[in-house]
């Protein structure tokens, strides 16, 4: 006899296997966790169930019981408790897990329902897929495949839809190619909080479309698209472009801000050519913004810094760093960081600081969070560099402080890793009294007045570690090497350590991280290989204080009230 | 054996020269007398009467009426609602209609009597859009009740409330399946609901316990509280008990409605002696007992096998025309009583163009929502179109038949695959007419196929 289980888990039989799962899980889920796939389209974990589509039918049977007795009834020839096979087939998604719930996946009854299910689906369905964005990740043919008959019978015209409508400027629309799933019309409403979709007309004419005068617009319109199993809904901005089994992916998260919601980024011979959410049901479940994919765009974009400069004539790293050796021996040095760096530059930024003596600062980057997941502070890691220890309090949006100090003359020199001085509030009068080392991927005032200028990386072409709104470490890796000309941003402030005088612990994320772990508290027996795809979660007690700029979001509770007011100025 | 005489409990005052559907002449009529009587009644003894009356719904499932008010979840403490199914829209059905417009008081002291029993605060008549001048009728009623109490905050000096709104559906048969009315009345697509979770006794309108109701049964309910339980119950046939109103159409002499006690009469004596018998000069071929969702039935097939009747077992031998007309008889048979609908068509039919009508309108009225239903109609429908138009092949009928079996499997009764029954509802008409009339349809493709044209490409 085995020990009783907790009392939340319940034990179900698929296919004579048994699993324990917690209650409340359904069919479909239980079937997973012992690898056994059942083919669904309308069923998504995040999103309210509606057993429209049909194609999870499964047999279901329960332990026989005698009605009068209440004893079990056995059967003679096994001398186990009877199964009483339900004769009707029932749909798993809907099907919650309940003790002695036995299941076959591959009986001829389910078999025969799915091969139905696939030819109802195919019948109308257009040919496209010689054109159709969606091949290689389509579900219909992924499960006609597997679970269909493999031929066809249907000889009588098809339906015509409106094909390639525009549904916003995001989002493309293919009626025809629609299997009715309505996933796309339960996000809208339900995660994006946007009622915008819903279908028209009636039965085999059903259509997808847009309420009257409204377009899909809003901040997770893709999502509809990454959730669509067939190529009804495409990006607009993905189309045509690649056929995605030539794609390479990449784990990577999204720094448009501190959700950090987990990504992946998909290449090919150096190129990017889109982003889609990675699930992370701690995080972002299976969602990003629509926002957040534009940001590979980047990599390529006018103003891309492409080669190191001193004094304004194309040079070398070594020469680069010499000057700025030059530079700091002047003393003076104030250093303004990234809240968009990752851990391991904001760790080597404080040593330079420590190295210089110089006061650090961040700036702040502070907006409308909008409840999901663009969260009010739209630095990805400003707690990247409290945990670093680069700075002990909030970033103000403006750089008063190394204002005033350049005004009274304290500081001649700054550093700046990636951020443009004149938009934090310096003149250009104070920018042109102190000598600049400038660190970043695009121009800007700074950049153009650095006596030392050192182009460096996006976030899609180094590896690094970010840490978001929950206190998450989480890590993102390079997808694409990097633009002409640029160079890795831990070399460039390992070079600048070594040009100020101290020891470099190194410019790989191996040698960095054995540093980092020894020398940041939180950190401490953390390495980078370590750390779960989805993340690991720190310590924030030391920060319980501080007044962090964002409100509720998914997965995010602020621990106190955010007061946006401190952080704003 | 002669037909019985009809027996008109719900249709008495029908066809009366002079009835008219208003308050003075109901009450003429000793109208809402029962309901006086019942409200001084417990609730739970009414419900009881209605369980021992045996009533089943009379709007095509054949529920036990009784059994339906006591799966009513009570302990949750949220309002429950009384819906009256008036949407009929089965084809071949015409019986609420004629309640509706011409004894509509008599819907109203069953609704009432009802909401009496089940402590029910608020009913809602849904009524198909088609029946504009039942609305009216309807809520004229409904003002004249409440003016004398009968309805309203304060039922003859009780303290117990209830009020009926009337609701107009706007041409959709699916909102006459019970969840896809309760989507409908509360504003949306008529989607009917997954049964788990949403059984209207639980979670039902507003996700509150609802019982939904034909119009035909809750006429009975008042009839039941009149009589007694144990009376009505010896009215009919055992377990198919009380009366029910037959709704005869097509090639007959005397189409129309008529109500008699269930199972006292055949289809024989039903078509032949109540109804006429054929048009001259033609034959019987085919009618369908319980609205075209039912399974047709073939003059000349026989049915044989054994019956309960009492406490033994019988055995019987049928034609088409010795079945009895209750639920359980047609059940066994092969097909249901359904809504009473039943069409009668003879030898100037072809099976195919009628099966290819019915087929049109399943496919019109499927609400789309799930994959066999919304694709399996309108190929099948098809499919029909094109054999009707000249280009059927003699797979035609077999490819007919498995498409239907995967709309709704082989079982006798609902099979699970489809939201609702709207599956089976489809695809019984198609399995059954292919199967019994298996010959026309391979014929179709000989007799009436038309010559494909020159070099045009096969058909797979």
């Amino acid at each position: 006899m085995s020990p009783p289980l907790p009392a939340d888990l319940i034990t179900v039989n698929i296919d004579g296997r048994e699993v324990s799962v917690p209650k409340g899980t359904n069919v479909i889920e239980a079937a997973a966790r012992l690898g056994v796939d059942v083919p669904h389209y309308c069923y998504h974990p995040k999103l309210s169930v509606v057993g429209n589509c049909r194609m999870c039918l499964i047999e279901m049977g329960m332990p026989a019981i005698d009605p009068a007795t209440k004893a079990p009834v056995i059967d003679p020839t096994t001398g186990r408790q009877r199964i009483n096979w339900s004769p009707k087939p029932t749909i798993a998604c809907a099907t919650t897990a309940s003790p002695g719930l036995h299941i076959r996946t591959k009986s001829p009854m389910v078999r025969d329902c799915q091969e139905g299910v696939m030819e109802f689906l195919l019948i109308n369905h257009p040919l496209d897929c010689p054109i159709c964005d969606q091949a290689g990740e389509c579900k219909l043919q992924e499960q006609s495949t597997g679970y269909g008959r493999g031929y066809s019978r249907f000889i009588e015209q098809k339906n015509v839809k409106p094909k390639r409508t525009l549904l916003g400027p995001r989002v493309m629309l293919d009626d025809e190619r629609c299997i009715l799933c309505s996933r796309c019309i339960r996000f809208s409403k339900e995660v994006a909080g946007d009622d915008v979709l819903g279908f028209t007309d009636r039965g085999s004419y059903s259509t997808l479309t847009c309420y009257p005068g409204r377009r899909l617009e809003n901040n997770y319109s893709l999502n509809t698209v990454d959730i669509c199993p067939v190529g009804a809904l495409t990006s607009t901005d993905f189309r045509f472009k690649m056929r995605v089994w030539f794609l390479r992916q990449t784990n990577s998260i999204d720094t448009e801000s501190s959700a950090g919601a987990n990504t992946v980024v998909w290449s090919r011979e150096g190129a990017v050519y889109r982003i889609t959410p990675r699930d992370n049901g701690a995080v972002n479940d299976t969602w990003m913004a629509d926002s957040g994919r534009a940001l590979y765009k980047e990599i390529r974009s006018p103003g891309r810094l492409d080669a190191v400069r001193v004094n304004g004539a194309e040079s070398t790293l070594d020469l680069a760093a010499k000057a700025a050796g030059e530079i700091f021996a002047g003393g003076g040095v104030a250093v303004v960081g990234s809240g968009r760096g990752s851990v391991e530059e904001q760790f080597l930024t404080r040593k330079l600081a420590q190295a210089l003596g110089a006061p650090a600062w961040l700036v702040s980057r502070v907006g409308e969070g909008d409840g999901i997941l663009v969260s009010a502070d739209r630095n990805p890691n400003v707690r990247g560099a409290l945990v670093t220890g680069l700075v002990d309090e909030l970033p103000r949006a403006r750089l008063d402080a190394l204002a005033a100090a350049i005004d009274s003359g304290k500081v001649a020199a700054v550093v700046s890793v990636g951020e443009d001085l004149v938009a934090a509030g310096l003149t250009e009068a104070q920018l042109g009294r102190v000598s600049v080392v400038y660190l970043g991927t695009h121009a800007n005032p700074t950049s153009a007045a650095a006596r030392v200028a050192i182009p460096t990386l996006t976030v899609f072409e180094k590896n690094g570690t970010l840490v978001n709104q929950q206190f998450r470490i989480q890590r993102f890796a390079k997808a694409v090497p990097g633009a002409d000309g640029g160079v890795d941003d831990l070399v460039a402030l390992a070079r600048l350590v070594a040009a100020a005088g101290a020891p470099a612990p190194g410019a790989d994320i191996g040698s960095l991280w054995a540093a980092i772990a020894s020398e940041v508290p939180v950190l401490s027996g953390v390495s980078y290989a370590s750390i779960p795809d989805t993340g690991l979660l720190l310590d924030a007690s030391r920060w319980s204080g501080l007044a962090f700029a964002e409100g509720a979001s998914l997965h995010y509770r602020p621990s106190l009230p955010a007061q946006k007011e401190a952080a704003h100025v | 054996m002669p037909a019985p005489e009809q027996r008109r409990i719900i249709f008495r005052h029908i066809d009366e020269a002079g009835y008219t559907p208003d308050l003075a002449c109901y009450v003429r009529n000793g109208g809402y007398e029962v309901l006086r009587k019942s409200v001084q009644r417990k609730p739970d003894e009414l419900i009881d009467e209605v369980k021992k009356s045996g009533l089943r719904g009379r709007g095509g499932a054949g529920f036990p009426s009784g059994l339906k008010f006591s799966f009513v979840d009570r302990k949750s403490g949220k309002p429950i609602y009384l819906i009256v199914n008036a949407d009929e829209s089965e084809p071949g059905t015409f019986k609420d209609r004629y309640i509706l417009h011409k004894d509509p008081h008599q819907l109203l002291e069953g609704i009432m009597i009802t909401c009496f029993a089940n402590r029910v605060e608020r009913t809602y008549i849904y009524i198909r859009g088609e029946f504009p001048e039942g609305a009216k009728i309807l809520e004229r009623a409904i003002a004249e009740a409440r003016a004398a109490n009968f309805v309203g905050p304060d039922i003859l000096g009780t303290g117990y409330g209830c009020e009926i709104y009337v609701h107009r559906g706007a041409g959709a048969y699916i909102c006459g399946e019970e969840t896809g009315l309760i989507e409908s009345l509360e504003g949306k697509r008529a989607y009917p609901r997954i049964k788990p979770p949403y059984f209207p006794a639980v979670l039902g309108l507003y996700q509150c316990p609802t019982i939904v109701n034909n119009v035909e049964t809750l006429c009975h309910v008042k009839h039941i509280a009149d009589m007694g339980g144990d009376a009505y119950a010896r009215i009919g046939t055992p377990n198919n008990t009380g009366t029910r109103i037959l709704c005869v159409s097509g090639h007959v002499r005397r189409p129309g409605y008529y109500e008699f006690e269930v199972g006292k009469v055949t289809m024989g004596q039903l078509l032949h002696e109540v109804c006429g018998g054929p048009l001259p000069g033609r034959t019987f071929k085919a009618v369908i007992p319980g609205g075209s969702s039912a399974k047709v039935l073939r003059f000349g097939e026989r049915f044989k096998g054994k019956r309960k009747v009492g406490a033994e077992m019988v055995e019987y031998d049928w034609g088409v025309e010795d079945i009895p007309m209750d639920f359980d008889s047609l059940a066994m048979i092969g097909s249901m009583g359904g809504s009473g609908g039943v069409i009668v068509m003879d030898d100037s039919v072809s099976m195919v163009e009628a099966l290819g009508n019915i087929n049109a309108f399943y496919s019109h009225e499927s609400c789309g929502q799930c994959t066999p239903c919304r694709e399996g109609t309108l190929w099948m429908k098809k499919i029909t179109g094109r054999m009707v138009h000249g280009e059927a092949r003699p797979e035609d009928g077999a490819l007919l038949r498995s498409i239907a079996d995967q709309i709704a499997g082989t079982g006798p009764g609902p099979t699970g695959r489809t939201i609702c029954a709207f599956g089976e509802a489809c695809a019984w008409p198609t399995q059954s007419f292919v199967a019994k009339f298996a010959d026309e349809f391979k014929g179709y493709a000989e007799s009436k196929g038309a010559p494909r044209p020159e070099g045009a490409p096969e058909l797979v």
